[in-house]
């Protein structure tokens, strides 16, 4: 058992990293990276929701809109799974409105510190793509807890790194026309290629 | 009709979304391996924008301004879905290939972000016109890409040979890497060293 959600969390941050080969959350993971601060509060900010939405998502998937899910209401032939998305993005925006209503309250300091970047959550595609996958992989609550927490923290590893990167890169000279953002998406292919690696580990 | 021309036209080399305002390149990479659902994609995307640009412009002066994130994003979503349960019905196979790439046309940033930088000031058929050109913008490039990945990729294109590979006893030896992920990202950054060698305006400042 324990063994199992290991595999699931070792694969979800390292063999099937959402940023570095599944291109997810890209906007943001481009445009973020320029700073390791910047880049790490918007990384804790990602495991946070990603921890709390696939889990929920997982909850909704199971019990209201899977095919035959809605047995216990007394109508087991109803397949509500094509309002699946409009469901999901609903409850992504609803608990990231949440978060920053409870950080705010109770947690000032964390609120202050990922500042605009939990808004921007709603847009990133690494939130609704981990909740997607989640879904077509047919994990369990408890399996979707794990890969939601591991998922975001494989994110938050490449932001960080990347913006470590990208700071280093300041200093190289870069022809005219790749600056910003061309040499940044040469970068992230070479890490992309780097993290293929753990591609052949088996677990 | 100057200006409806500005508005299509502009997107796709002057103010590319993918080259120039970094938008969309999420659900964009992984599906340029190959051309096929390349262009489904493309398609998808292009109606999704134009669609969901023409909708908020309708009712741009009824949304109140606090909760119109949530109002753009009901009327992607529902466009999506649109889009999903077509292909599902008539294109399964490549359906299945896209997966959840399809799905992720709604957190693509730029129908969000054509949605509220264009749409919400503009008249619907403008917006109309703007979603389809930075639809537009943003098939090029990724039409440019599967262009180079699947030929040389795998020597195929849509199916058809052009250049026999080695393990079918032809001449070609396939270059794997380039169907591979992090082929696209080099792919895309040489093309914008291309678009700002010829457009120097879009260099940034160091």
């Amino acid at each position: 058992m324990l063994e199992q959600y290991l595999a699931i969390f070792i694969k979800s941050v390292f063999i099937e990293n959402l940023a570095l080969s599944f291109f997810l959350g890209m906007c943001t993971f481009l445009a973020v990276s320029k700073k390791v601060e910047t880049a790490m509060s918007l990384g804790i900010a990602v495991v946070v929701v990603q921890t709390i939405t696939v889990p929920v998502n997982n909850l909704i998937y199971q019990n209201l809109l899977k095919p035959g899910a809605l047995a216990w209401a007394g109508a087991p032939g109803v397949d509500l799974s094509f309002i699946g998305l409009i469901s999901y993005i609903g409850v992504i925006a609803a608990i990231v409105q949440i978060l920053e209503m409870a950080l705010d309250r109770y947690f000032p300091a964390l609120y202050n510190a990922l500042g605009i970047f939990l808004p921007l959550i709603t847009v990133n595609c690494a939130i609704l793509g981990g909740s997607l996958l989640m879904i077509e992989r047919d994990y369990q609550f408890g399996e979707s807890v794990v890969y939601g927490f591991g998922s975001g923290v494989g994110w938050a590893l490449a932001i960080t790194a990347l913006a470590g990167i990208r700071e280093k890169l300041k200093y190289s000279d870069v022809p005219a026309g790749l600056r910003g953002l061309g040499i940044t998406f040469i970068t992230v292919g070479l890490m992309s290629l780097a993290f293929m690696a753990f591609g052949g580990i088996s677990l | 009709m100057a200006k409806t021309k500005e508005v299509l036209v502009e997107p796709i080399f002057e103010k590319n979304p993918i080259a120039l305002q970094v938008l969309g390149i999420c659900s964009a990479l992984a599906v340029t391996s190959k051309l096929a659902p390349t262009l489904i994609m493309c398609v998808s995307v292009i109606f999704v924008v134009a669609m969901s640009n023409a909708s908020v412009a309708l009712i741009r002066q009824h949304i109140p301004s606090s909760i119109r994130i949530i109002v753009q994003m009901t009327i992607i979503a529902s466009l999506v879905i649109v889009v999903e349960q077509v292909l599902k019905a008539f294109a399964f196979d490549v359906y299945k290939t896209m997966s959840v790439f399809v799905s992720l046309i709604i957190t693509n940033c730029i129908v969000m972000g054509r949605a509220e930088a264009f749409a919400m000031k503009n008249p619907p058929g403008m917006s109309f016109l703007d979603g389809i050109g930075n639809g537009l913008g943003y098939s090029a490039v990724l039409i440019f890409v599967a262009l180079i990945r699947e030929p040389l990729g795998s020597g195929k294109l849509l199916g058809y040979t052009l250049m026999k590979p080695v393990t079918e006893g032809g001449w070609y030896p396939t270059n794997g890497m380039l169907l591979l992920p992090p082929s696209a990202f080099f792919i895309i950054g040489i093309f914008i060293w291309i678009l700002r060698t010829w457009k120097k305006n879009q260099v940034e400042a160091a």
